[in-house]
């Protein structure tokens, strides 16, 4: 057998090793296994590659995918990533070890989802976060499955129309397998209609209901009242929120939620077709015991040291198994820590001049796609960050050929018929202007 | 390793910052112009700290971690192997990473999914993947979906039930539970594999498969899998393979000729993905023919994590045809030769050819004599850690009340093993002699044993709670 890198052994140490065992051949070793279920044919796979042409080959694939400025959002936002990040979450010590089980080795990781927990809860407000989870769709649903496990006897959760499409398509899966009835909240003038609200309470079996910080057409949502609407029905509220624009905004502990969930990916994380990104989840202190996930405690070692601990852990699955609220082992470690290296390194100043910053430039894009005349305004007056939608009055494929082939991602059409762009501190004035001209 | 009490909140001092940012327009109007009532009443309690207090503060903080670049990982059902570095090299390529997940017309993204698609069939003998799924349990919840669909959309909808393994890992019903299956749990034999005489009576129309790891959590091959599969498909249900133990069967065994309908992998197991300290995974839902019309199932935001599919490519195109064939091999070779240079020490219960990994019972002597307790086998997990080793996994599976459940996995050396080995003989005469020695350790590590009774008792689970005193 030739060597390969990371098969450290050698023939000898093969013959060694079964001599030990007691058999004759590696074969021998699949004794056991029924001769219809070994397989016996080619493996139809590429001939091994060396690094370097492994690197040629990915260095072929990248250069068939167009470079674009990204100049959209719609879940997904190009926020500028420090140099320190890649480097800290790189580290052997963080990226090649796993949860940590063994906790007097693995204080480093503890230690960061414990900063992570209180960063995350700082910027909503709410008492407890977990550990992670897979991302902001996912943690809506287990958001969902939370709010029905604590109402026990109902089972309807009312979604607003005014959420991502692909978060209100996940809820809908969870919801489908777990029996779950979802109504959809309608929208008026952009935003989450209140009165919808209170005549789907008002309807019954509502355990609670998600709603939009910022939402799909960008807008800041006024959810005043809302959650008083729901709690008078003994229904808890979930708000879903972009965790960089938290730095500003009225957090969901304010507007008076039980849960806050989102993805982090806005905090730095690169795009990266999609993921991996971070979801998160944090609630009141109430709700604590119903929260899926990991979470970090502080405690003391026998010399009275200050450690951290996986901790509330008789939620988990692998001591519930089959009465278990949630399945999620795995989640998204590596990138908590992302998001916290970030954190640490903006601070509330830096998150302060990120929201400034973006809110100024999309600001400015707005008013000068308007001025192109080949748009009108959708909802007037109505506050946004970063993100906005206006109604085209070009063609939509059109458009969007014009600005791919110009070096620009953006119009992205919506499913009411309008195109969203969103604006990050990644685009300059100049970036911004010569979108402007090729529209 | 060494001890460092900091939380970066404790660096902070106002005024300092850690960003390089552009400077906001001073003329035109910021967030301060959104009107006040939704704005949050006061800033976030973020720390204010350099750059380098940053770098400073998570190298120390790393340096309380052991990971596999630090040393062997032999932690049962979790696939410890190594991460080659080429893999984050190309993760890392800005042409991927910078890509917007609505974009479309990406012919390299494309041909990325649509090779990874095509070399995990080949491995595993379905006919196609989705990659949506972003982790192991959350691929077998949706490979759960799927049966539910399939049944579904025949009209079969009494099919609620799902056969679960008692050796299972414990996502396997918590995944069931998630997406609406009732449990029923089939027993293991004296062999520790399941009985085929206690699965058949529960097969009738209710059950819409059986969830199966093979090999099992015990490391050992389930042999009557044919006949399993025979049975539960005369009785309309599907089988469920979990891919966590696939690592043993790489160019050995496919599910697929198992006669497996649906199966996960774990990219971050099987496919030298990172663990990353608990995540990001990744893990891709394999399907037979018959399942691929149901491969739509929406559960994550956009189209998994990419970024540890490309690793996870990387690594398959490295490996190839021709090295492929020795990977569960070696990973076999390696578990098999520990159980046997340390079963005169450590309880096997099921002597027998183990695959990737394989379960002691604990220590054959304890150590226990009057007014002495025994070791344990939490006790000998932490001894480990004094010495150097990542502890085993323990306390699972559940079938015996002292499991230590080792995987070495095929990049450790026979030196590497032969340490191991050595260490864990070591552990065993010193339990033998004093118990104590286990019962106090680990001794070396940058804490000891944590009080974990308080820390649920009274819990501290964020900096502004340790104020509350």
């Amino acid at each position: 057998m030739a060597g390969f890198q990371y098969f450290p052994q050698t023939s000898d140490d093969i013959r060694a090793m079964l001599d030990r065992i007691g058999v004759n051949s590696l074969d021998d070793l699949y004794a056991d296994v029924p001769a219809d279920c070994l397989y016996k044919g080619e493996y139809d796979l590429p001939d091994a590659m060396t690094e370097q042409q492994v690197r040629d080959f990915f260095e072929g694939l990248a250069a068939k995918n167009p470079k674009l400025k990204v100049f959209a959002g719609a879940g997904a936002y190009d926020h500028y990533t420090p140099a320190v990040i890649p480097y800290i979450t790189q580290r052997s010590e963080f990226i090649t070890a796993y949860t940590p089980y063994q906790c007097e080795i693995s204080q480093g990781t503890l230690r960061y989802i414990f900063e992570y927990q209180s960063m995350i809860c700082t910027m909503t407000g709410m008492d407890v976060s977990n550990a992670s989870m897979y991302d902001g769709p996912t943690a809506a649903a287990e958001s969902m499955r939370m709010m029905v496990a604590q109402a026990k006897k109902r089972n309807t959760v009312l979604v607003s129309n005014t959420i991502l499409p692909q978060v209100r398509g996940v809820i809908a899966t969870y919801a489908k397998y777990a029996g779950i009835t979802i109504k959809e909240i309608k929208a008026e003038n952009g935003q989450t209609s209140k009165a919808a609200l209170e005549a789907l309470i008002a309807e019954g079996d509502v355990a609670g209901a998600i709603v939009p910080s910022i939402n799909r057409f960008g807008i800041i949502e006024n959810l005043e009242g809302m959650a008083d609407a729901l709690h008078v029905d003994k229904a808890l509220m979930t708000i879903y929120c972009d965790p960089s624009a938290l730095a500003v905004l009225k957090t969901p502990a304010e507007w008076g939620a039980d849960i806050a969930v989102g993805d982090g990916q806005p905090l730095g994380i690169p795009l990266c077709y999609g993921g991996p990104y971070v979801g998160f989840m944090a609630c009141t202190k109430e709700h604590m015991r119903k929260l899926p996930g990991r979470i970090v405690g502080e405690t003391r070692d026998k010399e009275g040291r200050r450690a951290f601990v996986l901790t509330l852990q008789a939620r988990e699955q692998h001591i519930r198994r089959e009465k278990a609220t949630s399945n999620i082992c795995s989640n998204e470690s590596l990138m908590a820590l992302w998001v916290t290296v970030y954190l640490s390194l903006m601070g509330p100043e830096g998150m302060k001049q990120v929201n400034d910053l973006c809110y100024q430039r999309s600001h400015y894009l707005y008013k000068k796609l308007l001025e192109t005349g080949k748009f009108e305004a959708v909802f007037t007056g109505a506050p946004f960050l970063k993100e906005f939608v206006l109604k085209p009055l070009v063609p939509v494929a059109k458009l969007q050929k014009k600005l791919s082939d110009a070096g620009f991602f953006g119009a992205l059409e919506t499913e009411d018929g309008y195109v969203s762009f969103c604006v990050t501190e990644k685009r300059s004035y100049e970036d911004i202007d010569e979108l402007v001209k090729v529209i | 390793m060494k001890y460092y009490d900091k939380l970066i909140f404790e660096l902070s001092k106002k005024g300092r910052v850690g960003y390089s940012l552009p400077a906001a327009c001073t003329k035109c109007k910021g967030t301060d112009s959104i009107p006040a009532n939704l704005l949050r009443s006061k800033a976030a309690e973020l720390p204010e700290v350099s750059e380098m207090d940053v770098v400073r503060h998570y190298t120390n903080l790393s340096q309380m971690n052991f990971g596999v670049d630090t040393g062997f990982y032999p932690l049962g059902s979790c696939t410890m192997k190594y991460n080659p570095k080429i893999n984050e090299e190309i993760a890392a390529m800005p042409a991927f990473a910078g890509l917007h997940p609505l974009q479309k017309d990406l012919k390299g993204v494309d041909a990325v999914y649509e090779g990874m698609d095509k070399a995990l069939a080949a491995i595993t003998g379905m006919k196609h993947f989705t990659f949506k799924p972003c982790a192991g349990a959350h691929g077998e919840l949706t490979g759960l979906m799927i049966i539910r669909e399939y049944h579904m959309s025949r009209g079969d909808y009494k099919r609620t039930r799902i056969i679960v393994p008692d050796s299972a890992h414990g996502t396997n019903p918590a995944s069931a539970a998630v997406c609406g299956l009732d449990v029923v749990v089939v027993k293991s034999n004296a062999n520790g594999l399941v009985d085929v005489e206690d699965l058949k009576p529960l097969l009738d129309d209710t059950i819409a498969g059986i969830m199966m790891t093979n090999p099992n959590t015990l490391g050992l091959f389930e042999k009557d899998i044919r006949e399993i599969a025979s049975l539960v498909h005369a009785a309309g249900g599907l089988l469920y393979y979990d891919g966590a133990n696939m690592n043993p069967l790489i160019g050995t065994v496919r599910p697929g000729d198992m006669g497996f309908d649906v199966m996960h992998l774990n990219l971050h197991k099987s496919f030298s993905t990172p663990h990353g300290g608990g995540g990001p995974g990744s893990g891709p839902v394999g399907v037979c023919e018959k399942l691929v019309p149901f491969l739509g199932v929406n559960v994550s935001g956009f189209n998994g994590n990419f970024g540890v599919i490309l690793r996870a490519y990387a690594y398959i195109l490295m490996l190839g045809r021709e090295n492929v064939k020795m990977c569960g091999k070696l990973a076999t070779l390696g578990a098999n030769y520990i159980k046997e240079s340390l079963k005169d020490c450590y309880k096997l219960p099921i002597e027998s050819v183990c695959k990737h990994e394989f379960v002691f019972d604990g220590l054959i002597n304890d150590g226990a004599c009057e007014g002495k307790e025994g070791a344990a086998t939490l006790d000998v997990a932490k001894r480990l850690l004094d010495y150097g080793y990542h502890a085993p996994t323990i306390y699972f599976p559940l079938l015996f009340h002292q499991a230590i459940m080792i995987e070495p996995t095929e990049t450790e050396s026979k030196e590497t093993l032969d340490g191991f080995i050595e260490v864990m003989r070591k552990i065993a005469a010193e339990a033998a002699q004093d118990p104590d020695i286990l019962h106090g350790a680990p001794h070396n590590t940058p804490i000891s044993r944590p009080d974990e009774t308080t820390a649920a008792r009274n819990p501290i689970l964020k900096i502004q709670d340790e104020c509350v005193c």
